[in-house]
């Protein structure tokens, strides 16, 4: 056993400090430690994605990432983009193209989605499906889910047009 | 899933790396992107005791191109890569590569030291960094020095690498003519049944120069001097690819996985060559 170390992580803009092992994995940080339960853990290999967060601005799967490595990181999960109340644009567009099933890699799909579409805002199908390539799903045939990305897309960009 | 307890280091210059690797041996490694150190600690497979994270290190990551010569440092990732325009004009055969390794996730933490530093057979750089005849620069307690990529592999996870050595850049001349990264996998994410790393330049219609390697078909990867000069001369036509596939073939040693049995890989070796020779040929 290793001494602890003392963690400080900003998650969904709140400032979060506690003491971990070193080894412990960011994924169980989240989810033990800080109670933000919505990244799960689908595999012990690194490929389901359902673990995925933004880590300093990078789509990463948080089950391979160890909590020292994240330590003075910021981190955003599927909690922080948005809530029942105020649904983020691509958690609106999953409900309304069945994007999800099961819902357990959604927080991971969607999380992954917002980082794609930053990066590429006006995405082709084949480009979704590439870009989500790290996330398994077991549930949906992905069909749906690249339907709401891009949906999410388009709306995203009428309501840029609009703004401007 | 579980790895085992080690202490961690986040040191912020190259000596304290070094200092931290002498005092420890064996028991010390350094970690990079960690997406194949981590899952080889969650699987145990890996022990390390003392980790030493390369992160905070500064002149680590980056690409430079100046002079005909392409610099790339250690901790520079697959999705830097993927993203380097000077780097898509002046060697694009490494964005094609980078964006069939792994998965976006996976992209944007491995880095390409990590890649080729690793010395396992499946990964896709180290055969490219044989075709483009890469070196290798290493940093040790007597200093630096400079492997080249097709004397760095002696097994699956040996390498020229002491372990009191750290990985700190790769560099390579600008490739000049045509090129090819076909991987034939099962899957995104999976390393390669069988790729094949093709540079070729072109004069008066004829093959000039050639470079070949073969990724994930030997317990190190294979750069085939034979099967590249099989095609100097000629003007890649069909003999021309066959006389190097024959080549590459002698060359190449795969064993049976779950990916397939030895005559299936070698005739996958046969088919991805003839395939990145044909696209090296048609850009050159």
């Amino acid at each position: 056993m290793t001494d602890k170390m003392h963690v400080k992580l900003n998650v969904n803009g709140e400032d979060h400090e506690f003491l971990a092992e070193p080894r412990e994995l960011l994924i169980y940080a989240l989810r033990e430690k800080l109670n933000i339960t919505g990244p799960h853990v689908g595999c012990d290999t690194s490929h389901c994605g359902a673990c995925t967060v933004t880590m300093n601005g990078k789509s990463v799967k948080s089950c391979t990432v160890f909590v020292a490595q994240a330590n003075g990181a910021e981190v955003t999960t599927i909690e922080g983009l948005g809530g029942p109340d105020a649904l983020h644009i691509l958690q609106e567009s999953f409900k309304e193209h069945h994007g999800l099933q099961c819902g357990f890699c959604t927080p991971g799909m969607i999380t992954r989605a917002t980082k794609l579409l930053e990066e590429n805002p006006n995405p082709t199908e084949a480009e979704v499906r590439f870009g989500i390539a790290g996330n398994i799903c077991r549930c949906t045939g992905y069909q749906n889910i690249v339907k709401s990305i891009l949906s999410a897309a388009a709306e995203m960009n009428a309501a840029k047009e609009a703004a401007q | 899933m579980i790895p085992a307890a080690f202490e961690y280091y986040r040191p912020t210059d190259m000596e304290g790396v070094i200092a931290l690797l002498q005092e420890h041996g064996d028991d010390a490694r350094v970690i990079a992107g960690g997406h194949s150190l981590i899952p080889m600690m969650k699987l145990r497979m890996a022990e390390v005791p003392h980790l030493i994270d390369l992160q905070a290190i500064e002149g680590l990551s980056g690409i430079t191109v100046a002079d005909g010569t392409i610099s790339i440092g250690a901790m520079t990732t697959q999705h830097d890569i993927i993203n380097s325009a000077s780097l898509a004009a002046a060697a694009p055969i490494m964005k094609e590569a980078a964006l069939q390794i792994a998965d976006p996730q996976v992209r944007y933490m491995g880095t390409v030291g990590g890649n080729v530093a690793n010395g396992d057979p499946g990964n896709d750089m180290p055969g490219l960094m044989q075709c483009l005849n890469a070196k290798f620069h290493l940093t040790g307690p007597d200093g630096d020095r400079a492997v080249d990529a097709r004397d760095f592999y002696e097994a699956a996870y040996m390498t020229e690498r002491e372990g009191e050595e750290v990985l700190t850049a790769v560099s390579f001349a600008a490739p000049v003519g045509g090129y090819a990264y076909e991987k034939q996998k099962r899957k995104i994410g999976d390393y390669a049944t069988a790729a094949a790393a093709v540079q070729i330049s072109k004069a008066d219609g004829k093959v000039a120069a050639a470079s070949i390697a073969m990724t994930n078909l030997s317990d190190t990867p294979v750069w085939s001097q034979t099967a590249g000069a099989a095609l100097v001369g000629a003007d890649c036509g069909e003999a021309a690819v066959k006389a190097a596939v024959t080549a590459m073939l002698s060359d190449i040693d795969p064993t049976e996985d779950n990916r397939g049995p030895v005559a299936f890989k070698r005739h996958a070796a046969g088919i991805v060559l003839g395939r990145a020779i044909a696209r090296a040929w048609s850009r050159a």
